[in-house]
């Protein structure tokens, strides 16, 4: 009963993806297009590519899921849907789970195609294992998925909910330590830079890029990361009421 | 103060729904028996959605009493049992009708073939294959309906259902409701449109929040002296807006609203 309920929407989710497939083609072309817009730019310059490729592998998962999943929650909650749902028999973190599976599902295929692109054809040069490096990127996914469902409940519209990109991911995004390292930021940005979950998530990926072993910190970042999953997702059930004003 | 069959599918005592600050329900009472199609009648913006809300367990700041199916409203266990369509079609729009029932149908453990049945009841099954997102406002409807049809529910609170239809699919909807109700399932069905009072087996009139009457057609017209539900609507609203023994004489609580 609990896995049907949980597998049912995300069938469902997956077959409104399906409905849609122009969102399938922007969610696996857009960080495709990205990277090899970078590896462009860095022309002549590979060991720079290879510093912020690592990274923006974790980071285009994390922006594209908090935005799908901010949208596609908001829309539950605005057309009914979500009202319904929640007098069924269906409990809410069966139906967080579901969104979990069908977005996952599609992170993994997003992470696969980006990853074989970067490595495969535009030379990046990452030392460690490239199965860690999908499944760092499939964990990134989540964070974004579990945030975006989060803030949804914060949102009233879409453009509300469109404007919680430059609000909660763009300030994650600066202090991340892909533009300046961590360890060299003014001691309070980095203090704040060390409680914002993408930073593990960047930190994760420089690690993979510049060691070939399996250290002891890229598991306690991987952790972390998992951690804020748990976290956001549990507190995002929080946020379905079935009883509303 | 009120008699009620011992059967009752919902029974109301002391309701009250208090939204943004603003007392939308005040002290409504009311019984509604099972296998009954009640009619909740009233204007736009009286309360029918509100109440409706509450029996089904989603609206909050409710106090009073509120029982369903001899539980309390909004318990976890009525959730398989009971079938509900809001106002607005609630319904995914980018899926197929059918997607749509199967994704609910998964949710309620409802059995493989249920889809088509209620595919068949409410008239959509040449349409089974199309996006929501390309149906009428009226098919719409009926696919929010179909979804609250799944998996053989005891009760059915429908807000608005019939609203938008052509005549014809309006009465064929009242029959099926009446055919469910022949099988034992209790319906709670409101509208804004005072001539569907006759299609009722039982009225519960709300205006503004309070309840004007709760009785068959045939008592409220005599009780009231009129002809039709509509004139009934005004004689009552006029008695509770004059002062004193009129409005004594047409309260709910006369004998004749105890049938």
């Amino acid at each position: 009963m609990t896995g049907t309920a949980t597998t049912a929407t995300a069938r469902r989710v997956l077959a409104q993806l399906r409905h849609d497939p122009r969102t399938i083609a922007l969610m696996l072309l857009v960080p495709c297009v990205l990277l090899t817009l970078l590896y462009w730019l860095y022309d002549g310059r590979p060991q720079q590519f290879d510093h912020i490729g690592g990274p923006l592998l974790g980071i285009f998962p994390f922006v594209v899921m908090f935005l799908v999943t901010s949208v596609a929650t908001l829309r539950e909650r605005s057309t009914g849907t979500l009202e319904r749902l929640l007098t069924m028999p269906i409990g809410k973190l069966q139906l967080i789970g579901g969104y979990a599976l069908a977005f996952g599902l599609v992170a993994v295929v997003q992470a696969v195609v980006a990853t074989g692109l970067a490595i495969g054809l535009l030379d990046l040069d990452v030392a460690g294992p490239t199965w860690l490096i999908l499944c760092v990127a499939v964990l990134d996914a989540l964070l974004g998925l579990a945030l975006g469902l989060l803030v949804s409940a914060f949102a009233n519209t879409e453009f509300q909910a469109v404007q919680f990109l430059p609000a909660v991911i763009l300030p994650q995004f600066l202090l991340c330590g892909l533009f300046v390292p961590r360890d060299q930021m003014q001691p309070v940005l980095e203090a704040v830079s060390d409680v914002l979950p993408l930073s593990y998530a960047v930190d994760a990926m420089l690690r993979l890029s510049t060691e070939s072993e399996v250290s002891g910190l890229l598991l306690r970042d991987v952790a972390v990361i998992a951690g804020c999953v748990l976290a956001a997702l549990a507190l995002g059930a929080l946020t379905l009421r079935r009883r509303t004003p | 103060m009120m008699n009620y069959a011992g059967d009752d599918a919902i029974r109301a005592e002391g309701l009250r729904v208090v939204r943004g600050g603003r007392v939308v329900l005040d002290d409504v009472s009311f019984g509604v028996p099972r296998g009954s199609v009640t009619g909740l009648l009233g204007p736009s913006g009286c309360g029918k959605s509100t109440l409706m809300r509450a029996i089904v367990g989603v609206q909050a700041h409710v106090s009073g009493r509120l029982d369903v199916l001899g539980r309390p409203a909004g318990h976890a266990g009525l959730r398989s049992t009971i079938g509900y369509v809001t106002q607005a079609p609630s319904v995914y729009a980018d899926l197929t009708v059918r997607e749509n029932l199967r994704y609910f149908g998964s949710i309620l453990g409802a059995a493989a073939g249920e889809v088509d049945r209620v595919l068949g009841e409410v008239d959509l099954i040449d349409r089974q294959d199309a996006a929501v997102a390309r149906l009428s406002g009226g098919q719409r409807a009926r696919v929010s309906l179909a979804a609250a049809l799944l998996g053989a529910p005891e009760l059915l609170v429908l807000d608005e259902p019939t609203v938008g239809l052509d005549p014809v699919l309006r009465r064929d909807l009242w029959g099926l409701f009446h055919r469910l109700a022949a099988g034992g399932v209790t319906l709670l069905v409101s509208s804004h449109v005072m001539d569907e009072a006759e299609r009722c087996e039982r009225l519960l009139l709300l205006r503004e929040g309070v309840l004007l009457a709760d009785e068959t057609p045939a008592a409220l017209l005599a009780r009231t002296g009129t002809q039709d539900a509509e004139s009934a609507f005004l004689t009552l609203v006029e008695a509770a807006a004059g002062p004193g023994s009129t409005a004594a004489a047409l309260s709910p609580s006369a004998p004749g609203s105890a049938s």
